[in-house]
């Protein structure tokens, strides 16, 4: 099957991405807090993306800023997606009383306001970058842990789940072999959407004084720095908003391409 | 003379002649300054259209805001304070004591006794007439041992304070030439029997009578019927919007939304100024940002550390950067030429990598990372300020570790309590208050822990001096003790900076705090 | 009893019990914050007699225990207490505001929930061709726009440059419907623009899941056209993953627009909260905790029930 234009441009894209955030020291042209002019400078030669709003090179900051935001949201939704949908389809296996434990304290964890959490966690504990991923992750694994056992639940009273049962295969068979993939597209699409989510959480953090510790930053942060250039159209507010709309947008497209394989490749008439 | 006068009494009526053009054409022809500002206003008042409902939209209003003068911190209820209440005197725009409350105010030689004579027939928002008692009242309900109120350190030097007929009379520990500036605090607005009934009822004497009270999204005032000032209060209704965020702020501005905002991030002034129908008014205040060390703690109990740091930070860069060129340079102490009696000859400190380096180099510092705490919440551009300074201290070799700190319970976890963190002050009216809020030793608020027995001793003899030239010559040279022995680098003094519709009329420039000190509503018409 | 009644009871109690868990961690998590309400009002001002004077006067200087069994017993007596902070009565105020919360939620609820329905069927229905690529292209982009940049963006066209709507969206009691409606316009078209895309693609997905399966097959081959294949037996097979998605994003309407309310100016909860919190004022920010916590264990009670009644092996177990 030859790939389609949109997963090649997403697939490139998201290379790109990964690629510059790997070699941001090689690459970056300034040092990442070196303040080397104006406020808020236009495009020219020596700034490719002009300055930012206490004079930094934009571009010196979109590369180090996406290596914090790709290496961040990637780790965040892994983890998240492992144990929320591991746990999720343990729930939904398993039923009964493991499945009302697990159920209700995920009930219990989504409850609780989001600030409140983040909070009373990264007052307690140093704010590293482990630990904001394994905040992030978490409380993503949450979301991820509902939508995995509601599919998984449609699929456990399948007949060849139930088949599968008879035959005396263990749970952790069923679980990877029957339930995975044909619970696949749904947690793709999702996987594509908490990676903007992710991305966009980072942000949030450090607006509240949370996330990475300056000079470093993350795109969403470079936003915020720089929102009240953006109603002006102030290019170093405008830059970092479209940079994550890019990533997100071919995140999501490679997540499509991956998604109309896994269907296809179901077997059926793909 | 008369025939002079009458010319720039007619021209301030037309509205062609600002306050500080007045005072000064009219004291060269021998009128004392406080008539001619008294004079100004009654001329410029004449022309103010009365009607309308007046909105300004702020920033700095919670939910969890009360109308309860003594809690307030932020600046929506001060706003709202300063539209409903009054107090006994004002600060001046030009640094002259208004009085409002109280028409005559008298000391004893050496200022130790201060007697305040009440304004006759004001009345307060539910009927009642204001009285001396009032005054006593609401001064005890600040300085009593069980009180909350911010004011609660200004107020602690009356010993004995007694109503007699129309007059207050307050005895003091020891003499302060500037009580009445002390009397001006915004805490002290005075309540029916000093609301200790209902501290948070809202009803005062001022211009404008509470209507809606929404902490947090709106409050609405109509105009008293019985104020007793007619140069204040001209529109009907007036409206505070709590709009905290400033892009919202702006466009609710260029919108038509509201009339006035306050904090005009000083990035995109420019950028606002050029929109049609709307102006940006700044003018230089007391207020200072900071960073602050606590000399008693390692690694700045040592002074050629401080020094180092001092002379590693470009406080030209910072107004530039910081605050978009509208502010001025500070000088490592917290007075500048907006208070009375500032020496303008002390030199300026500049940025001097190399001598930094040197004074590092002699203060043996190990090369640890010195940590900076800062939080977006510290002052506006806290975090970028901090940056910057990292920057040029690296250009001296000072390794400068900035950390990031959350707003929530900054000023409750790390002003104060850390070694080296962001700060700001908001100035006071006069130099001693400055001084003895935050640089005497016993001081509560000592957030440098700034200790030395000559300062103190100057500070306490200059409260009592009424001799002008000689306090002056004082306050100079505390003013170098801190400088140069503190542990306060004061990069820069921001501006007010406000932005204003054209069809609002009657705007005057006042140093005193942001929206002509809280009186914009009050003080301003609709064109 | 029908098992899915039986449920039901069982969940509602479980919530309960849920609840007054979320009402113990909430109160350990925000004694646990540094810094009291006596420091957070008083703030920078703060002198240490006033602090303590304040704390007495609050009733902060009771063991935490003591706090918070008056708290509960408050509750169960239907007392919700006063602020700390403004002494203003919190069922009065949090009542207005859920309100407020409500009211923009439903709005937003009303428009992109069917919205994003009818999208996500349009783009399996051409599943891979220009339309689906065109829905998914606007909607990527703007729920991976950060919340107040789409905020600003509409704010800055719609309010400031063609003057269209008001970009204050503050609503007060004795507002007429019309105006109220008017008000919200642009917090509302924010919000769906920041919702719309979750719920869009997950019904994509979930379609292009089943496409595959034998039934659909079947339907075709009966001469079905596809849209009428896609809704009437690839979208009823969806449904579990759609609903959850769903359920998501609506308890996001309700608990999470802190962002488009600052924005808008509009006084809703989340700012209600974030105030509190910072003010850590215990009694409104338990009783807002409780709301939001009420909020979701509803939710996720009807996505189960919604989902278990969609299939019916689930609907009539062995």
């Amino acid at each position: 099957m030859r790939m389609p234009f949109s997963a090649m441009l997403g697939l490139v894209l998201t290379g790109a991405f990964f690629i510059g955030a790997l070699l941001a020291n090689v690459i970056a042209p300034y040092g990442v807090g070196e303040v080397v002019g104006g406020v808020w400078d236009p495009v020219s030669a020596d700034h490719w993306f002009g300055t930012d709003a206490i004079g930094r090179d934009m571009l010196t900051r979109m590369i180090y800023g996406g290596r914090t935001t790709i290496f961040v949201a990637s780790a965040a939704t892994i983890l998240s997606f492992v144990t929320g949908s591991v746990l999720g389809f343990t729930a939904a296996v398993l039923g009964g009383w493991a499945d009302q434990v697990l159920s209700r304290l995920v009930d219990l964890a989504m409850s609780i306001p989001s600030l409140i959490l983040a909070l009373v966690i990264l007052s307690v504990t140093p704010v590293t970058i482990p630990v904001l991923i394994v905040v992030i992750g978490l409380l993503d694994a949450t979301r991820v842990f509902r939508l995995s056992r509601a599919v998984a639940a449609d699929i456990v009273v399948m007949d060849y789940v139930e088949a599968a049962r008879l035959r005396g295969e263990g749970w952790g068979w069923i679980i990877f072999r029957e339930i995975l993939p044909n619970a696949l597209s749904p947690l793709v699409a999702e996987l594509g959407l908490r990676f903007i989510f992710a991305v966009l959480f980072i942000s949030t953090l450090s607006f509240l004084g949370l996330g990475v510790q300056p000079p470093m930053a993350d795109w969403g942060g470079i936003v915020k720095e720089n929102s009240a250039g953006l109603v002006y159209g102030i290019p170093a507010a405008l830059i970092p908003a479209f940079a994550i709309a890019a990533l997100a947008i071919s995140v999501n497209l490679v997540a499509d391409w991956v998604l109309s394989r896994t269907t296809s490749l179901k077997g059926g008439r793909g | 003379m008369s025939e002079q006068l009458d010319r720039f009494v007619a021209a301030a009526k037309a509205g062609k002649m600002n306050r500080r053009e007045f005072v000064g054409g009219t004291t060269a022809l021998g009128l004392s300054a406080g008539l001619a500002s008294a004079l100004y206003g009654k001329a410029a008042q004449a022309q103010a259209k009365k009607g309308g409902l007046l909105r300004a939209g702020m920033q700095g209003g919670e939910s969890t805001n009360s109308l309860d003068p003594a809690l307030a911190a932020s600046e929506v209820p001060f706003a709202i304070n300063m539209t409903w209440g009054e107090m006994l005197v004002d600060v001046g725009a030009t640094g002259e004591i208004q009085y409002r409350l109280a028409e005559e105010v008298s000391a004893n030689a050496d200022a130790t006794e201060w007697k305040f004579k009440m304004r006759q027939g004001v009345e307060f928002h539910n009927g009642k007439t204001v009285t001396a008692e009032d005054v006593i009242a609401t001064l005890k309900r600040h300085t009593d041992e069980k009180s909350q109120s911010g004011a609660l350190g200004i107020v602690q030097g009356i010993t004995d304070m007694s109503a007699d007929g129309d007059m207050v009379t307050l005895k003091l520990a020891a003499g302060n030439a500037d009580l009445p500036f002390l009397m001006a605090d915004y805490h002290l607005i005075i309540q029916p029997n000093g609301g200790v009934d209902n501290p948070t009822e809202g009803v005062g004497a001022g211009p404008y009578k509470v209507v809606v009270n929404e902490p947090g999204v709106r409050h609405g005032f109509e105009k008293f019927a019985n104020y007793w000032d007619t140069e204040t209060g001209h529109a009907d209704q007036v409206e505070i919007l709590v709009i905290n965020d400033g892009t919202a702020r702006a466009a609710a501005l260029q919108s038509g939304q509201v009339h006035m905002m306050n904090r005009v991030d000083p990035k995109i002034a420019q950028l606002i100024a050029r929109v049609p129908g709307v102006q940006i008014k700044n003018v230089p205040g007391r207020g200072h940002y900071v960073f602050i060390m606590h000399v008693d703690k390692a690694p700045f109990d040592n002074a050629d550390l401080r020094m180092a740091l001092k002379l590693a930070i470009n406080r030209g860069e910072m107004v530039e950067k910081i605050l978009g060129g509208l502010g001025s340079v500070g000088n490592d102490f917290p007075i500048n030429s907006a208070y009375p009696l500032f020496d303008d000859t002390i030199p300026q400190r500049e940025y001097d990598a190399a001598a930094a380096a040197e004074y590092y180099k002699k203060s043996g510092h190990d090369g640890s990372p010195i940590i900076l705490r800062t939080a977006q919440g510290a002052f506006p551009g806290a975090v970028e300020a901090a940056q910057l300074f990292q920057q040029t201290a690296q250009a001296a070799g000072i390794p400068l570790e900035i950390q990031r700190e959350p707003d929530d319970g900054y000023w409750s976890n790390v002003w104060n309590v850390q070694p080296f963190c962001a700060s700001y002050w908001g100035g006071r009216p006069v130099q001693d208050q400055m001084y003895s809020t935050a640089y005497l030793s016993t001081a509560e608020w000592n957030d440098t822990k700034f200790k030395n027995a000559k300062f103190d001793e100057l500070l306490i003899a200059a409260r009592a001096e009424l001799d002008a030239p000689k306090r002056k010559a004082m306050y100079s040279e505390m003013a170098h003790i801190v400088r140069d022995e503190g542990g306060l680098i004061l990069p820069m003094f921001n501006d007010f900076v406000d932005g204003v519709r054209d069809d609002v009329a009657g705007w005057e420039a006042d140093p005193n705090g942001e929206l002509m000190n809280g009186k914009a509503l009050s003080r301003c018409w609709l064109a | 009893m029908h098992p899915i009644v039986t449920l039901v009871v069982q969940r509602l109690a479980l919530g309960c019990l849920l609840l007054l868990a979320v009402s113990a961690v909430i109160f350990l998590g925000v004694e646990a914050l540094p810094g009291d309400t006596a420091q957070a009002i008083l703030g920078q001002s703060a002198t240490p007699q006033a602090l303590a004077n304040l704390r007495a006067e609050m009733g902060l200087d009771q063991p935490a225990l003591t706090r918070y069994f008056a708290w509960l017993g408050g509750i169960f007596t239907g007392d919700l207490g006063t602020s700390l902070t403004n002494k203003t009565d919190i069922a009065a105020a949090i009542g207005q505001r859920l309100g407020n919360t409500l009211f923009l939620a439903f709005w937003a609820a009303v428009i992109s929930v069917p919205l994003a329905i009818l999208l996500g069927l349009i783009a399996a229905r051409y599943n891979g061709r220009w339309p689906d690529k065109v829905i998914s292209g606007v909607t990527l982009s703007t729920i991976s726009l950060p919340e107040f940049v789409v905020g600003y963006i509409v704010l800055y066209f719609l309010a400031v440059k063609w003057q269209l709507f008001p970009s204050v969206a503050m609503v007060f009691p004795g507002m007429g419907i019309i105006e109220r409606l008017n008000a919200v316009i642009l917090p509302v078209i924010v919000l769906v623009l920041v919702v719309l895309a979750h719920m869009m693609r997950m019904t994509r997905a979930a379609i292009l899941n089943v496409m595959q399966s034998a039934y659909i097959e079947t339907a075709e081959l009966k001469g079905l056209s596809p849209m009428a294949v896609i809704w009437r037996h690839a979208f009823p097979n969806a449904i579990a993953p759609v609903v959850n998605v769903v359920m998501l994003n609506l308890a996001y309407l309700v608990v999470g627009v802190v962002v488009v309310e600052v924005v808008f100016v509009y006084p809703g909860m989340g700012q209600y909260l974030v105030d509190h919190v910072t003010k850590r004022d215990l009694p409104v920010v338990q009783a807002v905790g409780l709301v939001f916590a009420a909020v979701y264990i509803g939710l996720n009670i009807m996505a189960d029930v919604i989902s278990i009644l969609a299939n019916p092996r689930l609907r009539h177990p062995k």
